[in-house]
């Protein structure tokens, strides 16, 4: 297919439909509209399933039960309609059902903004709905790397037999990029779905049951003992992280994700042109948290400079990896503003001053 | 001297005791569901989910490929399953407030859109499994947990009727209103169980069928005494019937 100019959000549903995206249940809501516009019509082409459901609550759920019967399943929404999500999410990681769901992020908190936002990084990293759980939760930067992810990502949540979340912002969702949707990918080796309830109780020879209730406590915990060694293998196997310009000796490092790490490496462009070099470490996986990536930095670093598109929400995973080695400082924007590349470059220039800058 | 089988369990349920209080109905009804099942010879394609509420363990009852579903979302979750299963038998088996209270969009929009699933509604007009407070379905008058004096109208409304409110959705299909408390009803609420799940087969859309039922246990009456109180309370606000049949239709024209 070669490279076409797409809108985000339009790449995203093709990349799904090619990552073998069955069905897709979803919700209106600004700024991810076109993914559901786009599948209403491309679904039906290819022969899958696409239902605008009454509420995004009622859409997970819809999620849940396709996931259950061993469907590849997609649902996107943004912000207030995550929140919403949430129940339906706990329940598919409790009952251990793969699914994949996009959160086109905004401002917040309650109705908030439609404008980009980073604010959803504890909800998503936290858990988000009830009980002991995680996502597996890429931030990719560009529409390139997240349609990639958007296609690899069915085949790892059949791998882990849990959600997996692809956090983008508004930026990525609106704006539109060369993107090739056939570049190859490394999707993990698929497995039979042996535990789905299809509907083959004799055939098979035993019923299969999707449930997260266990009465029992000690079987409660066991189970949670189960997870845990999942997300275990999460931590230990998934963490994706990009090292930027750390081979030039830099003694202030960036950490951004996303949008964010775009603006950012337009101003380690500009601060290099001004003699000045920075480093980034650029979190692609925010689920698990790449704390590898903050293991071998060179000897020159001295500032980690946490940048978000919040208030200064990653910045506490970046606290508790760095247990007090570099000196830590932090810029964020909330509500939907992006910030200017001369922003984070007065601030970096701040920083290195030994300043607070603005 | 040979014997002749005129009973014996329905390979429908599992062979375990059932989690039901004395004189609650979920046992007959799980058994009717069970017998039209094997009788239709579903249980080897059909996928059942189970909702929040008495009914969270049945589960482990029906003898056939089952899914738990959240409080209320057991339509939803069952739209999921017979999108990508279309040929395979699915119903959901709820309570009343599962269904008429938190799970009230859900199966709005499951009717609405013309599901092709059959829904097993047991309405006995109060939260059992959380021990007794008062559900959309309660009677005016009734003493709940959460409405000690007695439901009144002012301030918590009149008790919902799920089958008449459904019959104005557009998408329903099949809902009747039944009831099991001797033998001649039982037989009724089973032929309207096989018509619900024939008209499933059928892919003629949304089928439901309502069961009026029992709670003694929070209702503070005893199980013998329950069947009389909801013939005379209930089944007169709740009468039994048929709501919608929109395969007669189909077939006029």
């Amino acid at each position: 297919m070669g490279k076409v100019l797409m809108k985000g959000n339009e790449a995203m549903a093709l990349a799904a439909i090619k990552g073998g995206c069955d069905a897709f249940f979803g919700y209106p809501i600004t700024p991810q509209n076109e993914i559901p516009e786009y599948l209403s019509y491309h679904m039906a082409q290819h022969d899958r399933i696409f239902v605008q459901a009454e509420s995004e609550v009622a859409a997970i759920n819809m999620v849940y039960g396709a996931a259950g019967s061993g469907a590849r399943v997609l649902t996107s929404s943004s912000s207030p309609g995550i929140a919403l999500k949430q129940e339906g999410i706990s329940y598919l990681a409790g009952s251990e059902l793969p699914a994949v769901i996009i959160n086109v992020m905004r401002g917040g908190p309650g109705l908030g903004g439609i404008q980009p936002s980073q604010g959803d990084y504890n909800q998503i990293t936290r858990g988000g709905g009830n009980g002991d759980y995680k996502l597996l939760t890429f931030a990719p930067e560009t529409l390139q790397e997240t349609v990639n992810i958007v296609k690899a990502s069915f085949s790892l949540a059949d791998y882990y037999r849990n959600p997996v979340m692809i956090a983008v912002d508004g930026l990525i969702g609106q704006m539109m990029e060369p993107v090739d949707l056939d570049q190859k990918i490394d999707e993990k080796p698929t497995k039979e779905k042996d535990w789905a309830a299809t509907g083959h109780a004799k055939k098979r020879g035993h019923r299969n049951k999707i449930v997260s209730l266990y009465l029992d406590p000690y079987d409660l915990e066991k189970h949670n003992l189960k997870l845990k060694a999942k997300y275990d293998e999460m931590l230990e196997t998934e963490q994706r992280y990009e090292m930027i310009n750390m081979d030039h000796n830099p003694s202030l490092v960036f950490v951004a994700y996303g949008s964010m790490a775009r603006i950012a490496r337009s101003a380690i462009q500009v601060l290099k042109d001004a003699g000045i070099e920075v480093g980034m470490i650029r979190p692609i996986t925010i689920s698990p948290f790449p704390e590898k990536a903050f293991k071998h930095l060179p000897d020159s670093v001295h500032t980690l400079l946490t940048l978000e598109m919040s208030l200064g929400q990653m910045l506490q995973d970046v606290q508790i990896v760095n247990q007090g080695r570099y000196t830590l400082d932090f810029y964020g924007r909330a509500g939907g503003v992006v910030p200017e590349t001369e922003d984070i470059v007065e601030k970096a220039k701040a920083v290195l001053k030994g300043g607070k800058g603005q | 001297m040979k014997t002749k089988t005129i009973y014996k369990p329905t390979g429908g349920l599992v062979d375990r005791d059932l989690s039901y209080c004395p004189g609650c109905t979920h046992g007959i009804i799980h058994k009717l569901v069970g017998e039209v099942l094997e009788e239709k010879g579903l249980l080897d394609e059909a996928i059942g989910v189970a909702s929040v509420g008495c009914s969270v363990m049945s589960y482990e009852f029906f003898n056939c490929d089952m899914q738990q579903a959240a409080h209320g979302r057991a339509p939803a979750v069952a739209t999921g399953i017979k999108r990508v299963r279309p040929e395979h038998t699915v119903f959901t088996y709820q309570g009343d407030g599962d269904l008429a209270s938190i799970g009230m969009a859900e199966i709005v929009h499951a009717a609405h859109r013309g599901e092709n699933m059959t829904v097993i509604f047991v309405n006995n007009a109060i939260y059992g499994m959380t021990g007794g407070q008062m559900a959309p379905t309660t009677l005016i008058n009734q003493k709940t947990s959460t409405s000690p004096t007695g439901r009144k109208k002012e301030g918590t409304g009149e008790p919902l009727r799920m089958s008449e409110l459904l019959a104005t959705v557009p998408g329903a299909t099949y809902l009747e209103r039944v009831s099991v408390h001797d033998p001649k009803h039982i037989r009724k609420a089973k032929k309207a169980l096989e018509k619900a799940f024939d008209v499933q087969t059928k892919k003629q859309g949304f089928s439901m069928i309502e069961f009026v039922s029992t709670c003694p246990v929070n209702w503070g009456i005893q199980p013998q005494d329950s069947l009389e109180w909801m013939v005379d309370n209930m089944i007169p606000y709740f009468p039994l019937g048929i709501y919608k049949d929109a395969t007669k239709e189909e077939n006029n024209e």
